[in-house]
């Protein structure tokens, strides 16, 4: 991923239009802005916000895209940087680690042939690890976009849910 | 109202304080230093780096004298086992996380971490190094960041963001990845960044640090092809001093002109004589915006970062701005034209230095506008900082020099002139001339003091012949800003603003002596206006040598000349990014 | 067999958490009209009188803060729901979200009576997003009934909810931290003074409280059997959800009388270790609460008991680790929690997790030495003492209990 790369992410009417409309909802408060930044970052295919779409927000908003830059470096659940269409967010705490969640995290990566932090080649997957997420009764867990998938034991219920986003 | 007194004890001595002292301060009364690195004394309480944790009788955890206020009985200990171990512990913390190449600092010896570690003894931090030990970034003309001495105290975020409004700078990531940086890490000066520098006035490390040209200036006066001179900016001799150990606000301009000399510089000249000449020209300017219907409020136009910032936030006001150039740069021009024709020198052979409050005026100098024919009118600039530098480069002995005068004929200045370096200076300084230029009669009294002193934002009518002027006076780029949207919403009636970017003017410039604080700035103002009372000319249009100026060589102020040399015109300076 | 006992949580599974009618139907909002007959000072006292603690984690006495919140001065005053239940191990405030959001929002508003709030704040953690539209629906058809709004129930009193969402970070569940977040900040939380109560969110007057202390609020003012006192004794009166998971064969979320033994919560309840392994360690309050072994097992669950054998309440977690997981292995993955949750802005918390987790490691791999040891020590301390926010102070709670209770795990073989 390089600086370039990212400056080059361009905003068409549709994606503009789109921000502006989170803007609104969220009434061009500076205090929601992480609200806001999450909302936008739904907006991005890779979930994540660009260079240019963080830039956008702070003329629009108005306010400062360092604020911008400094929560989206802050909080987990915010990127600077590309990740793909479905995250997986696999817990490591230690909840799901004495629950073999290393096992899952190793059929994940065997199925998707990636590591943590790559994506798949279609920009489908990415694999993350995360801390807890409150899903300690049903580990070992995963999110996919805000939705919790837990007692991933066996093979066959991590190809399941892979299944649902293919 | 007389404030409420506090009754405490720290290491049972008895102390009294004001209420909303700080531990830190009534430490300070008693002459007890308490270690700290993110506390500043003009900054809001951050209590970051819990060096100054101290014990106090009754609570279970240190409490960080920096951020917690006195109250009556309390019973504090600076100097416990508990504290002595925890603050060398915190600091052992910081030094491995700490790129300890001193010897290779631009900081060394001006170095807060450093200098605690002396305190302490610590001659090897126990941890592993775990510093990221990462390349300087080295982009513009101004500052350097060292990513890798950064300790995280953020001194330089809330200077860029509480003084300066501007926010270029902020805290990235968090846990041990945490940084200092730029949003999405642009280079700084793509960022809102005006390259002011005060950031790298208050940093305690080597983490933002101008950038050195003290090698180009040693190199320049070992070449016996350079005919090197060197002007000095009004405020460089109130805060010279500061570095050298003397207390705040002495005026050291005989050593320092005696140093430049001894260094080799072939003449020694004054900006304070460019400072007259932009009040020839801007004084002008402003009468013929009042007697034309040109644009007004007319703003100043001498601080670089100023200058930057208009151009970057509020280019729409640009035609606000005063087209004189700096003193710095119409010395410049004077210098390679004026001055290489009396002389006969070829350009070629003609070096001249700056010696500047400030860091942006380094990308002052270099700008496309400041020269001729392939030549910039100002070869290098260096800070007070690079300058105290090479005074020990060179190996003098500061304090027991002799003094020594400016040399002729670049090297006279008036009060007028000298007063430039304090915030209110500049517009002293042209009612100064402009009062006498339209009435025809000496102002009285010649002082202007309600636009004198740190305020931010500071204003005054001055009956100029029966026509009222309205004036007003701001520094820091955040009143900056708020005088804009003023100008820009057009509810303010000034006739004429001065804006400087740093707090205080020039005496408060990015370039200054590390430890240039508010008590010190206030000191160098006093001390700027015992320069302008002791001088016997005060105005810029009595200087004789600017009028020696005019009558050999400029001609008319805003004459053709004047114009070709003197005056400038600045740009709108497109963001990374500007939606409609 | 202990039995879990239904006092916070009596109303789940009562009625559809989507339809205000179907909580109206069970005596909803009775609570509220009875509050709003009182004096803010007495509803107070109920709460005190029940001796209740703040849930979150800290244990503050809750009828206390309501009663200092209620006397700061201010024209808009705030109160917070603190829903950003980051402790690994704690899933207790998800559950009361998720099966009783109008009892939550009645508690904040009572809240907000009681202390004299015009807004409520709910930050809820940016993980539990999926229970963004409960408490959306909750809310706006609080305001459609006027239970939410302009003068509630004709009692000139105005108070509005609004939903925060957190975007993953722990440390945004301390007070300051959550404040800034709210703001629109990044979450570092900042020295105090000033206090939340008197310079809170956007400098306003504010009281913070847990999802959990909330919600025992208008079952307790409901409660003329008095029940709830009915339950434990001393300072630990009343019932306490906890959180129960690890190696645990029925992880869960259950409501106990204080004074329960441990043994019968974790045994019982979430029916003891799976697939018949010994225990090794049990760790109370989340993350940041201390460690000990199988010697806890037969202490009552109380505030007062926790404390004298070495542990806390804290979050009401309960983390059940067998004996296939090592102490250490156990402390390097809570050290992994505190290395990526550290806001990072003050030296202890920062370097000293860093550096804590080299020494762990260098446990681990045989090659620690003496001095490493003390100087995991030494950084527990420097944290414990001089860091800034709660997060600091409590992140080497876990190493340096085990180092009371499993010593052997910190043995070196000498310098090596």
């Amino acid at each position: 991923m390089t600086a370039e790369k990212a400056q080059a992410y361009p905003i068409g009417p549709e994606l503009a239009q789109k921000i502006d409309h989170v803007l609104d909802a969220h009434d061009h408060d500076a205090t929601q802005i992480v609200g806001v930044l999450l909302d936008v970052q739904d907006l991005i295919a890779e979930q994540y916000v660009p260079e240019s779409v963080a830039f956008y927000v702070a003329q629009k908003l108005p306010i400062k895209v360092s604020i911008i830059y400094d929560c989206l470096t802050f909080y987990a659940a915010l990127s600077d940087k590309p990740r793909a269409k479905f995250p997986i967010q696999i817990c490591r705490s230690v909840v799901c680690k004495v629950n073999d969640s290393d096992s899952l995290l190793e059929r994940l990566e065997k199925i998707l042939n990636i590591g943590v932090g790559d994506v798949t080649y279609d920009g489908r997957f990415t694999i993350e690890e995360v801390p807890c997420f409150g899903a300690c009764d049903i580990a070992p867990a995963v999110r996919i976009n805000g939705k919790v998938y837990g007692h991933l034991n066996t093979d066959e219920s991590v190809k399941e849910l892979l299944a649902q986003f293919i | 109202m007389e404030q409420e007194l506090i009754h405490l004890k720290i290491n049972n001595i008895p102390v009294t304080a004001k209420k909303g002292t700080k531990i830190i301060e009534a430490a300070k009364s008693i002459g007890i230093d308490i270690p700290h690195l993110c506390y500043h004394p003009d900054q809001r309480v951050k209590a970051r780096c819990r060096l100054c944790s101290v014990q106090v009788t009754g609570k279970r955890k240190l409490l960080a004298s920096c951020s917690t206020e006195v109250w009556e009985g309390m019973e504090v200990f600076t100097d416990t086992q508990i504290v002595r171990d925890t603050q060398v512990g915190i600091l052992q913390l910081i030094m491995a996380d700490h790129d300890g190449d001193c010897l290779t600092c631009s900081k060394n010896g001006h170095c807060e971490l450093q200098s605690l570690c002396t305190r302490f003894n610590i001659l090897k931090s126990n941890l592993p190094d775990v510093s990221m030990h990462r390349e300087a970034v080295n982009t513009n003309p101004s500052l350097v960041r060292n990513p890798s001495k950064c300790i995280k105290c953020g001194r330089c975020i809330r200077a860029c963001k509480d003084v300066q409004g501007i926010e270029a700078l902020t805290f990235a990531n968090r846990s041990d990845k945490i940084i200092v940086t730029t949003p999405y890490n642009l280079s700084m000066e793509k960022t809102d960044c005006t390259l002011c520098g005060q950031c790298s006035l208050v940093c305690p490390t080597g983490a933002i640090v101008e950038k050195d040209d003290t090698q180009a200036v040693l190199d320049a006066l070992q070449d016996p092809e350079k005919h090197v001179i060197v002007q000095t900016a009004p405020s460089i001799r109130v805060s010279i001093g500061d570095a050298f150990g003397l207390k705040p606000g002495e005026i050291k301009t005989g050593q320092m002109v005696t140093a430049l000399k001894m260094m080799g510089f072939n003449k020694v000249f004054d900006t304070n004589f460019g400072a007259d000449l932009t009040i020839m020209e801007e004084g002008a300017e402003l009468m013929d915006r009042l007697k034309n219907g040109g644009v007004l409020p007319m703003f100043t136009s001498c601080s670089p970062g100023w200058i930057n910032f208009i151009e970057k936030h509020y280019p729409e006001l640009l035609p606000h701005l005063s087209s004189a150039k700096s003193p710095m740069s119409m010395f410049g021009a004077i210098a390679k034209t004026y001055y290489a024709k009396a002389t006969g020198i070829p350009l070629d052979r003609i070096f001249t230095v700056s010696i500047m409050p400030c860091t942006a005026k380094k990308f002052e100098a270099a700008r496309p506008e400041m020269g001729r024919d392939g030549h910039q009118d100002v070869d290098v600039v260096l800070t007070t900082r690079e300058l105290t530098k090479l005074i020990k480069y060179v190996g003098l002995n500061f304090n027991n020099l002799p003094e020594s005068e400016f040399d002729s004929p670049l090297g006279t200045g008036s009060g007028a002139g000298a007063i430039f370096g304090a915030s209110g200076g500049v517009m002293e300084a042209a009612l100064r001339t402009v009062y006498e230029k339209m009435t025809g009669h000496e102002a009285q009294p010649l002082d202007f003091t309600d636009v004198r002193g740190l305020a931010d934002t500071k204003e005054a009518t001055i009956d100029i012949g029966g026509t009222p002027i309205k004036v007003a006076v701001v520094n820091t780029l955040l009143s900056a800003r708020k005088m804009m949207e003023r100008v820009k919403s057009g509810e303010c009636d000034y006739t004429f603003i001065e804006v400087m970017a740093c707090p205080g003017g020039c005496i408060g410039g990015g370039g200054q002596p590390i430890g240039t604080t508010n008590a010190v700035r206030r000191e160098r103002i006093k001390a700027i206006y015992e320069i302008d009372k002791d001088l016997p000319i005060r105005k810029s249009h009595e200087n004789p040598d600017i009028i020696k100026l005019y009558k050999d060589f400029l001609g008319e102020p805003l004459g053709e000349k004047a114009h070709q040399l003197l005056h400038t015109h600045y740009h709108r300076v497109h963001k990374l990014y500007e939606f409609d | 067999m202990t039995q879990e006992v239904r006092f916070i949580t009596k109303n789940f599974g009562k009625y559809d958490p989507m339809s205000i009618d179907s909580y109206l139907s069970i005596g909803g909002f009775e609570a509220l009209k009875r509050a709003v007959e009182m004096d803010g000072e007495d509803i107070a006292s109920v709460i005190a009188d029940a001796k209740v603690k703040g849930r979150g984690g800290a244990a503050y006495d809750m009828g206390r803060k309501w009663s200092q919140a209620r006397a700061v001065k201010g024209d808009h005053k705030l109160n917070i729901c603190n829903a950003d239940e980051g402790e690994p191990c704690t899933f207790k405030d998800r559950e009361l979200i998720k099966n009783d959001p109008f009892n939550l929002i009645e508690g904040m508003i009572i809240g907000g009576y009681t202390v004299k709030a015009q807004d409520g704040y709910i930050y809820m953690r940016e993980e539990y997003r999926h229970l963004r539209p409960l408490l959306l629906n909750a809310i706006k058809q609080c305001e459609e009934r006027g239970f939410l709004g302009h003068n509630i129930l004709g009692k000139g009193f105005d108070y509005h909810i609004h939903l925060y969402s957190g975007a993953g970070a722990y440390v945004c569940g301390e007070g300051t931290a959550l404040i800034r977040s709210i703001e629109g900040k990044a979450g570092r939380p900042r020295m105090k003074p000033p206090f939340i109560k008197v310079s809170g969110a956007f400098a306003l007057p504010t009281c913070v409280n847990n999802v959990e202390s909330f919600s025992i609020v208008p079952h307790l003012l409901m409660d003329d059997e008095h029940e709830y006192t009915s339950y434990g004794s001393g300072e630990s009166i009343g019932t306490k959800l906890v959180s129960v998971a690890g190696n645990v064969r029925n992880p869960g979320v259950f409501e106990v009388p204080f004074g329960t033994p441990v043994r019968d919560i974790i045994y019982d309840l979430a029916k003891g270790i799976n697939g018949g392994y010994g225990l090794r360690l049990i760790q109370f309050g989340g993350a940041s609460g201390k460690i000990t072994d199988k010697r806890i097992l037969d202490v009552p669950y109380t505030y007062d008991d926790l404390k004298a054998a070495g542990v806390t309440v804290g979050s009401g977690a309960i983390l059940v680790i067998d004996e296939r997981t090592s102490v250490l292995d156990f402390l390097r993955m809570t050290q992994d929690f505190f290395s990526h949750e550290s806001c990072g802005q003050c030296t202890p918390c920062r370097e000293g997790n860093r550096h804590a987790k080299i020494i762990l490691k260098k446990i681990a791999d045989g090659v620690a030495t003496e001095d490493d040891i003390k100087t995991l020590k030494k950084i527990g301390s420097i944290m414990t003492l001089a860091s800034l926010c709660g997060l600091g102070e409590t992140a080497q709670c876990a190493t340096l209990s085990a180092m009371e209770i499993f010593p052997e795990t910190f043995a070196v073989g000498g310098a090596k």
